[in-house]
């Protein structure tokens, strides 16, 4: 059997694998991100703390209702998403009138508010979340546990229902138009502002799924957004921000980047996809899937 | 009272109370005012003149300290040398990230500073000259041209107090210069400017630049002052601090900058007993200047004393000459 | 003329006024992480225990005013420094005492050294406290990474763990921890096969897990800390490391983390500690009063060695009669031996560390355990001669070398 660079092919695949399941999350979330700012123009910082978010619903819906895991998939997207609705009534629709950089400067106070909340209540130790799918498969290269499989599946189906939903349904249609002239759709009597409520409540709602996603393999800790967010900001420029195809393929394939990144060099896994952003910016500014200005 | 002579009766008081201040409070809590503040006035150059908001600047600040730090106590430089050397990478580092920012704008531009920021990040808690997790500790102080002693922590302060005073006049120079004018047309509508010819990419090249090595400056003497360098310094929190001062402080003002950094070390500084609610009363005044207090607070009340002297130019107006009513003409 | 006996018994009322009217005054700065990645294992509870320390000393009855203040650095070398020199230049504190997160104690160890005051370390775990950069104003309580490597190291070798692979974090504190791992480890006759980086901190621990896998090491050992151990645990149970038969060791593990794994995960983790709230029925009493302060949580080590850290500077400062001079308070701490109720007996050695027995823990299943916080089966006493580094090797430069 031949190694590529001292690693055996098992190993490689094995690590492949591995790092697609980081790449599901990786699309889900910037998913989420491409969603809001496609049509928002708002690039939501807090992206990161609904995730978390996601996650500690996910724990306390377990902890205090004993709702099962299959229960908070459902329920946590929801309950985050409607915080996300509240958030975007009260405070961001007042900014859209103004200089896009306003509402980012408000997601950035928003995120140090929840974070210092949830870090004021919970600690930051984080808290244990039992594994739902225990067990796993002896793929011959690897031994995969259930959970991540499950998490690849279900990155999947999520992406491609939104993509559809986005891309090839009427409604879809209605919000891509809103996004180059919300003042015609309006006056075709489709109510923007509610579309655009709900759009931002959709994208928030992704990623408190991506935070229940999480909770069985990340600890759930009021520091998980931080981590995660600033890499998949990444994500998203160099897939092209706004290009929702762009966001999902970008995701998946720089968690495989990552993944051959750990094997053959791991010091430098986290600073890989900074690497690549800064060569795309050079090369290609608008970004893999991006529209050229 | 125009606003050039508002301007300058300001800074005559502020001068006045940074001499006399470090009798009545503790110098280093003012000289760690003193350097961020110049940070806020670096980063409010790019951000409220040239209308590019950064979210890595911590990079130049953070990266300066570090250089400065090393220089200082590894190569045993004397301070102003090593605070100039330190000052000097920042710049270098501003040129290399700002050819690779510059190249998108708006949004895309913050996002693009925040990512290579993180790599600096990454590099800065891996190379051994930064001592990753500890630092870089007992950085000497040294003697100021070989011979003021900066241990004496007042010495120091009227030293940090020049450097700030010398950053500050140099930003202020530059906001008004043909070159700042030009950066306001470019701020304002820069499709325009394109058209009447100036090359934009390079003037908003060179203020970030500026903002770099300003940014820098305040670093590598924080780093002097503190005698350490540490990775907080580089963290991304540290740029969203500096976004906060200016905020909060006023965006596109002379002295807002001063105010915001006065306002959230003392902020920190005394709620440091309260932990976690630093953070979030942070968030939340973030929030709530966002919404409601855009102007930052030297903005609202440069804004307010407008008002009133509208008012009162109005009534002055009205004394002078009473509009009398006359009954409309029938055409 | 006044009688002698008069004038005697004069004088010694004069006396004695004189010296209860002289009451010692001392201030004590906590400086803790209140918000941050330590804030539950040392933070409000580390004031706590210091005021517990002062209440129990007894300093009223004593003549002495003691005063606890306390500041979160919000593991910031920066905030801690300046925090520490306003404390020592306006308010009058002579002695700072916790201090997790070591970057911030190296810089709080340098400015006791230069104002004279007295550092009572408990939280931080760098050894080059009493190594390289040792003071004499400084003592190192609780523990630090030598003796955790040591003790680990030693005792899982001991008893038939001796093929290593090492998860390490790509920082001076991971490299270091599995430095000293490592001189343990073959000293007692085991060997390493190899070793993985990762960044710091990590996100995503599945692929190193797999490579510690591939390796075939029948101990993989984590030298990494906090939310990365949390991580790298949950990780290899999700891919059945343990159960297919390898072992996980802990080189750096707080009871709040176990608490954070939770059992499932957690169970077999074999470490190092200083101190577990049930050893025994003083440990107990303590627990159980902070447990009503603290809302069901129990103490860490780090918790209680702030209480025995504060009791002993008490008595040294009796001692000398003042607390101004940090060094000398400091010095008279070397000279008594310790003594108090959550670390027995022991002694505080010439560059400063703090010899005590250390114990070799195992977390319980979730069978054995009987409750939240009953997580540990006391494996080992590591005894105190051989729980720290030696004193020949710290490098210490005011440690008489002829030793």
């Amino acid at each position: 059997m031949f190694e590529l660079l001292g690693i055996p092919p098992q190993a490689l695949y094995a690590q492949l694998m591995l790092g697609l399941v980081n790449g599901a999350f990786y699309a889900v979330l910037s998913l989420g991100l491409a969603v809001i700012f496609g049509l928002l123009n708002v690039i939501n910082f807090t992206h990161g703390a609904q995730y978390m978010m996601g996650a500690f619903a996910g724990y306390i819906l377990l902890t205090y209702f004993g709702v099962p895991y299959w229960g908070a998939l459902v329920l946590a997207p929801i309950i985050v998403g409607a915080v996300g609705i509240v958030i975007e009534r009260t405070m961001l629709r007042h900014l859209y009138h103004l200089d896009h950089l306003y509402g980012l400067l408000l997601t950035f106070g928003l995120v140090l508010v929840i974070e210092g909340l949830f870090r004021q209540q919970y600690g930051v130790s984080g808290r244990p979340f039992p594994n739902p799918l225990p067990g796993g498969q002896n793929l011959g290269f690897m031994f995969l546990p259930n959970y991540r499989l499950w998490v690849i599946v279900a990155s999947v189906v999520v992406c491609f229902a939104t993509w559809y939903l986005i891309e090839q349904t009427r409604l879809g249609s209605y919000l891509r138009a809103a996004v180059e002239r919300p003042d015609l759709v309006q006056a075709f009597g489709i109510n923007v502002p509610v579309m655009v409520t709900l759009t931002y409540g959709f994208g928030v709602a992704l990623a408190g799924f991506a935070g229940v996603l999480a909770a069985p393999i990340q600890v759930v800790s009021p520091m998980m957004g931080m981590n995660i967010i600033i890499v998949v900001f990444a994500v998203v420029v160099i897939g092209g921000m706004g290009s929702i195809l762009g966001a999902i393929i970008t995701g998946y394939f720089l968690g495989l980047v990552e993944g051959l990144t750990r094997v053959f060099y791991p010091e430098a896994s986290s600073t890989v996809i900074f690497v690549i952003m800064a060569i795309v910016l050079l090369i290609r500014p608008q970004g893999l899937f991006g529209k050229a200005k | 009272m125009t606003a050039q002579n508002r301007t300058l009766i300001a800074f005559i008081a502020f001068i006045v109370i940074a001499l006399v201040a470090p009798f009545f409070l503790y110098p280093v809590y003012l000289m760690k005012i003193l350097c961020f503040a110049l940070f806020a006035c670096a980063f409010n150059l790019l951000l409220g003149y040239g209308g590019l908001l950064s979210f890595g600047h911590a990079m130049f600040f953070g990266g300066a300290s570090y250089f400065t730090g090393h220089i200082a106590k590894v190569w045993g430089w004397s301070p102003e040398l090593a605070i100039l050397a330190g000052t000097a990478c920042a710049a270098l580092l501003g040129l290399v990230a700002g050819f690779i920012a510059i190249r998108r704008a708006g949004i895309y531009f913050a996002m693009v500073t925040l990512a290579l920021a993180q790599m600096f990040f990454f590099f800065a808690l891996q190379a051994p000259f930064t001592g990753g997790e500890d630092g870089i500790q007992a950085i000497p102080r040294g003697h100021l041209f070989g011979f003021i002693d900066l241990y004496n922590d007042m010495a120091l302060y009227y030293f940090v107090l020049a450097v700030f005073v010398f950053g500050f006049l140099f930003i202020y120079r530059v906001i008004h210069s043909p070159f700042g004018q030009v950066l306001k047309a470019i701020r304002e509508n820069e499709p325009r400017a394109i058209s009447l010819g100036y090359k934009t990419d390079n003037y908003k090249l060179i203020t970030f630049v500026i903002s770099a090595t300003f940014a820098g400056l305040a670093g590598g003497t924080k780093a002097i002052v503190f005698q350490i360098s540490s990775l907080t310094d580089v963290m991304w929190q540290m740029s969203g601090e500096v976004v906060l001062m200016t905020l909060v402080g006023g965006m596109g003002t002379i002295f807002g900058p001063i105010v915001g950094a006065l306002v959230i070390v003392t902020m920190q500084n005394y709620l440091a007993a309260f932990g976690e609610w630093v953070l979030i009363i942070q968030g939340v005044v973030f929030v709530i200047v966002v919404l409601a207090f855009r102007k930052g607070i030297v903005g609202e009340f440069t804004a307010w004393l407008e008002r009133r002297e509208q008012r009162k130019r109005i009534a002055q107006e009205e004394a002078a000459a009473p509009r009398v009513a006359t009954k409309p003409e029938h055409a | 003329m006044v009688s002698r006996k008069l004038l005697y018994g004069l004088s010694a009322i004069a006396l004695m006024s004189a010296t209860s009217a002289h009451a010692i005054d001392v201030k004590i700065g906590v400086l803790t992480d209140m918000s941050g990645l330590y804030a539950d294992l040392s933070g409000q509870g580390s004031v706590w225990a210091a005021e517990q320390a002062v209440a129990d000393f007894g300093a009223e009855e004593k003549g002495m005013n003691v005063e606890i203040v306390s500041a979160d650095h919000q593991n910031r070398p920066d905030v801690g420094s300046t925090v520490v020199r306003q404390w020592f230049d306006e308010d009058d504190v002579d002695a700072v005492a916790d201090v997790p997160t070591s970057s911030v104690a190296l810089a709080v160890n340098e400015l006791t050294r230069d104002r004279n005051k007295a550092f009572l370390v408990s939280g931080a775990a760098t050894a080059a406290l009493t190594g390289a950069q040792c003071s004499p104003n400084t003592v190192h309580w609780t523990y630090d990474t030598w003796s955790l490597a040591n003790g680990t190291g030693r005792a899982i070798v001991e008893t038939g763990g001796d093929t290593w692979f090492f998860l390490t974090a790509d920082y001076a504190f991971g490299h270091a921890l599995e430095a000293d791992t490592t001189a343990v480890v073959e000293e007692f006759g085991g060997e390493v096969l190899g070793s993985v980086s990762h960044p710091f901190p990590g996100t995503d621990f599945s692929s190193f897990i797999l490579q510690a896998q591939g390796s075939g090491a029948q101990i993989i050992g984590l030298a990494n800390a906090g939310g990365d151990t949390v991580n790298a645990v949950n990780t290899a149970a999700e891919f059945g490391i343990v159960q297919a038969g390898q072992n996980l060791a802990a080189l750096l593990m707080f009871i709040t983390d176990v608490h954070a794994i939770g059992l499932q995960n957690s169970q077999g983790l074999i470490f190092t500690e200083a101190w577990y709230w049930d050893q025994n029925d003083a440990n107990r009493e303590f627990a159980a009063e902070f447990e009503t302060v603290f809302g069901g949580n129990k103490p860490t080590m780090v918790q209680a060695g702030v209480y025995s850290s504060v009791i002993h500077y008490l008595k040294a400062v009796e001692q000398v009669g003042s607390a101004e001079d940090g060094a000398a308070v400091v010095a008279a701490m070397k000279e008594i031996p310790t003594e108090d109720k959550l670390f027995g007996e022991g002694m505080v050695r010439e560059d400063g560390r703090k010899i005590h027995d250390m114990y070799l823990f195992e977390v319980k299943s979730p069978e054995e355990s009987t409750g939240p916080w009953d997580y540990y089966t006391q494996r080992a006493v590591i005894p105190a001669d051989g729980a720290f580094r030696p004193l020949e090797e710290g490098g210490c430069e005011f440690v008489a070398s002829a030793n």
